[in-house]
């Protein structure tokens, strides 16, 4: 029963993955799966198969993440593809990001949810501009965990002037990052399996835990803010029942910091204040509420909360504005940003029209330098824009919540989602 | 020093509470696919926490191939009716006699196919804007590129290579008239966390996830349950096996393993120890390499 107990404790850590072509990636991706038992007979020999009919020389473990047909037909990844092992310690889920097409939104994409970023560099090839672009889209995307995988040890006889020149290299540009909190160099070989499950015999000098050890052990319980309450109403309930006449629960997911039945509440935008009276999971009653919980709130009086509605601390409000300053990451493939146009913006549960007025500034994702002059904004672009929306809207800064400082932008007439953004 | 920490079954069952909330929000009209499996089951019991006191504002939609197992059946008609939801039930039988399908014909013919045109048809008869799928991410490799919020077109159809990027838990839910969308707000599960859960909440469950006699034939690997949708051939030998089903489908194409696994406790040890996939007893993913890409494709769940 030990074992049964432990899963039903387990925590969650979500990761994204991310190197250029043949940095091993697919290998590492499938080392992992192998070593700690999660790859299956059946889909092993799927993958078997269709290596031999693909004619490749040894099983390619990039079959196992690569699903779509034009993915095998190509030998590409072409999307995010979300993969799950377990360990004892921890379930993990993977977003595994394409090295080349569509890399920027695939990247953004995935590091949006994810705790940590594990970013491969080739031992022979040391930091490149690939690598720098990674680590910033990681960064941006407010991951303060980056775990740098320096792979192919084996092909440098797993000596430590590599590993010590990524460091260096890294170190240098680190100090660029503003959100990423811990960094960690694991010198590995994906193909061999030295240091991703067990420590390697290889590099005595290496004195750091395995690749899988350091997952299983990062501490990410931090990460979520558990200082501002916000909690953005979702849903209203309302039972047409007898027995639940009177009834009137606000249904959502708490965005940040900590709500207890008791604690005085202000909505917005009405700026009314009332207490909690209950917190609700089903029937249950909770006695504290944070992020990431989907729970019920019912109120002490009875006043008009609808969904798009924010519940907050009276003490710590968030800015209400409706002119935005925001990192913008532009991800369509049909249309450009055109300052004065018309989006749909879904920010928290709330729905709102915008104008970008001014692009300030793009970014070059390979030399990192800011570039003033050219504002035509599209597919895979990055860079900071004013906006002024409809309605003003509850927000803090993405770096303080990633909750409530993230932002989509909708075309009004394709409906296609057309860029990400991130509130300063 | 963090009192804030949430077990992952915890976090699997906030976020999933909140997309089946944000279908109820986006939508006019959605409703939920239910089967009588495992994972539609549990997606049923978290809409049913999701919306507590209030009744879960979704229909049930069944799309029955005819060949269903009488205990399936039995089973959605107690379960639907405990909840009290509304049950729509679309008919494969129905469009075959409409002819908008045609019955497969050769020996391993199935309906598992035809289930994509009975359930677009149903989609359109009842109006449904958004359709809540129990399909998991870790089944099968075209699952993995699936959305929590997945756009169809007019025709009912998935565009794997143009699918819209989600980001945060910001879900884009927008479409034009005609289009729907699936729901799965089991993304992020694997077969282990539905079972586990049902165990943790103790969620009622059909027979025939657990050992059972049964007569069964040997057909191209799969465990197929004797029945009068299934007849054994020339040169099968049926025989009586103490059996269970990893996931329930049609008849004809959802093979049983042999197993003694006669409780949640017993089931989630054997899938522990497990090292074949689910759907590996599954006839209908094995037609091609890309046999749910290209269903998913049509229309499929």
């Amino acid at each position: 029963m030990t074992e049964d107990k432990n899963y039903l404790e387990m925590d969650l850590l979500r990761f994204t993955t991310a190197g250029s072509v043949d940095d091993g990636k697919s290998t590492l991706v499938g080392r992992l799966f192998h070593d700690t038992k999660s790859i299956f007979e059946d889909q092993f020999e799927a993958i078997e198969r269709s290596s031999k009919q693909h004619g490749d020389e040894h099983v390619n473990l990039a079959l196992l993440t690569d699903g779509l047909r034009a993915e095998r037909e190509q030998g590409i990844t072409i999307d995010v593809a979300y993969r799950y092992f377990a360990t004892p310690k921890r379930k993990f889920i993977i977003a595994d990001t394409p090295g080349h097409i569509q890399y920027t939104r695939n990247m953004v994409t995935g590091a949006s949810t994810a705790n940590l970023a594990l970013i491969l560099v080739d031992a022979r090839k040391g930091v490149i501009e690939q690598t720098k672009r990674h680590a910033f889209i990681a960064d941006l995307l407010g991951i303060k965990h980056v775990a740098v995988c320096i792979n192919k040890m084996d092909l440098v006889d797993y000596e430590q002037g590599p590993y010590e020149q990524v460091l260096k290299d890294f170190g240098d540009f680190a100090s660029r990052l503003d959100n990423v909190t811990e960094l960690t160099f694991v010198p590995i070989s994906a193909l061999k399996g030295d240091n991703v499950v067990e420590r390697s015999e290889n590099m005595p000098w290496y004195k750091g835990p395995s690749l899988l050890y350091h997952l299983e052990t990062v501490y990410v319980g931090s990460d979520a803010n558990h200082v501002d309450a916000r909690f953005p109403v979702q849903w209203v309930i309302r039972p047409h029942s007898d027995e639940h006449h009177d009834f009137r629960g606000f249904a959502g997911r708490v965005a940040g910091g900590v709500f207890k039945p008791g604690d005085e509440v202000t909505v917005l935008p009405s700026g009314f204040s009332t207490r909690i009276k209950k917190i609700l999971m089903a029937e249950k009653e909770l006695e504290e509420a944070y992020n990431p919980l989907s729970v019920t709130v019912t109120l002490e009086d009875e006043i008009d909360v609808s969904r798009g509605d924010m519940l907050v601390k009276p003490n710590n409000q968030p800015k209400v504005d409706q002119n935005l300053d925001a990192m913008l990451c532009w991800f369509s493939s049909s249309k450009k940003l055109a300052a004065g146009s018309k989006y749909l913006l879904r920010h928290t549960t709330k729905d709102v029209q915008a104008i970008v007025t001014e692009v300030l500034y793009k970014v070059d994702v390979n030399t990192l330098h800011k570039v003033e002059d050219d504002h035509e904004f599209g597919m895979n672009d990055i860079g900071r824009v004013t906006l002024r929306v409809s309605q003003p809207l509850f927000f803090d800064t993405y770096r303080r919540n990633r909750n409530t400082g993230s932002f989509i932008l909708v075309d009004p007439f394709t409906n296609e989602t057309l860029a990400a953004g991130m509130m300063r | 020093m963090s009192t804030y920490n949430v077990t992952h079954l915890n976090q699997l069952e906030s976020e999933s509470i909140f997309v089946l909330r944000e279908t109820a929000a986006q939508f006019e009209r959605p409703c939920l696919l239910f089967s009588g499996g495992k994972d539609s089951i549990v997606m049923a019991h978290l809409a049913a926490k999701a919306f507590a006191p209030a009744r879960i504002p979704f229909h049930f939609l069944h799309v029955d191939t005819g060949h269903n197992f009488s205990e399936t059946i039995e089973f959605r008609d107690r379960f639907v009716e405990k909840l009290g939801a509304q049950l729509v039930v679309g008919l494969v039988q129905d469009s075959i006699e409409r002819g908008t399908v045609q019955e497969e014909t050769g020996a391993d013919a199935s309906r598992n196919g035809l289930q994509s045109v009975t359930l677009l048809e149903s989609i359109e008869r009842e109006g449904f804007d958004a359709c809540l799928g129990g399909g998991r991410r870790d089944e099968e490799k075209a699952r993995a590129k699936e959305r929590f919020f997945s756009h169809r077109d007019a025709f009912g159809q998935w565009d794997p290579k143009n699918q819209r990027p989600e980001l945060w838990n910001l879900f884009n839910g927008k479409m034009s008239p005609g289009e729907n969308f699936r729901v799965f707000p089991l993304s992020n599960w694997t077969e282990m966390d539905i079972w586990q859960y049902a165990r943790l909440e103790e969620i009622d469950l059909p027979s025939l996830y657990f050992a059972h006699d049964r007569e069964v034939v040997d057909r191209n690997g799969s465990l197929l349950a004797v029945s009068e949708f299934v007849t054994p051939r020339e040169g099968e030998n049926p025989v009586k096996d103490t059996v269970r089903f990893r996931t329930i489908g049609d008849a004809t194409c959802t093979g049983a393993v042999r197993s003694e696994a006669s409780s949640l406790d017993d089931v989630i040890q054997e899938v522990a120890a497990s090292r074949i996939t689910e759907r590996g007893s599954r006839a209908d993913d094995r037609r091609s390499e890309a046999a749910m890409e290209d269903r998913k494709k049509q229309g499929y769940f």
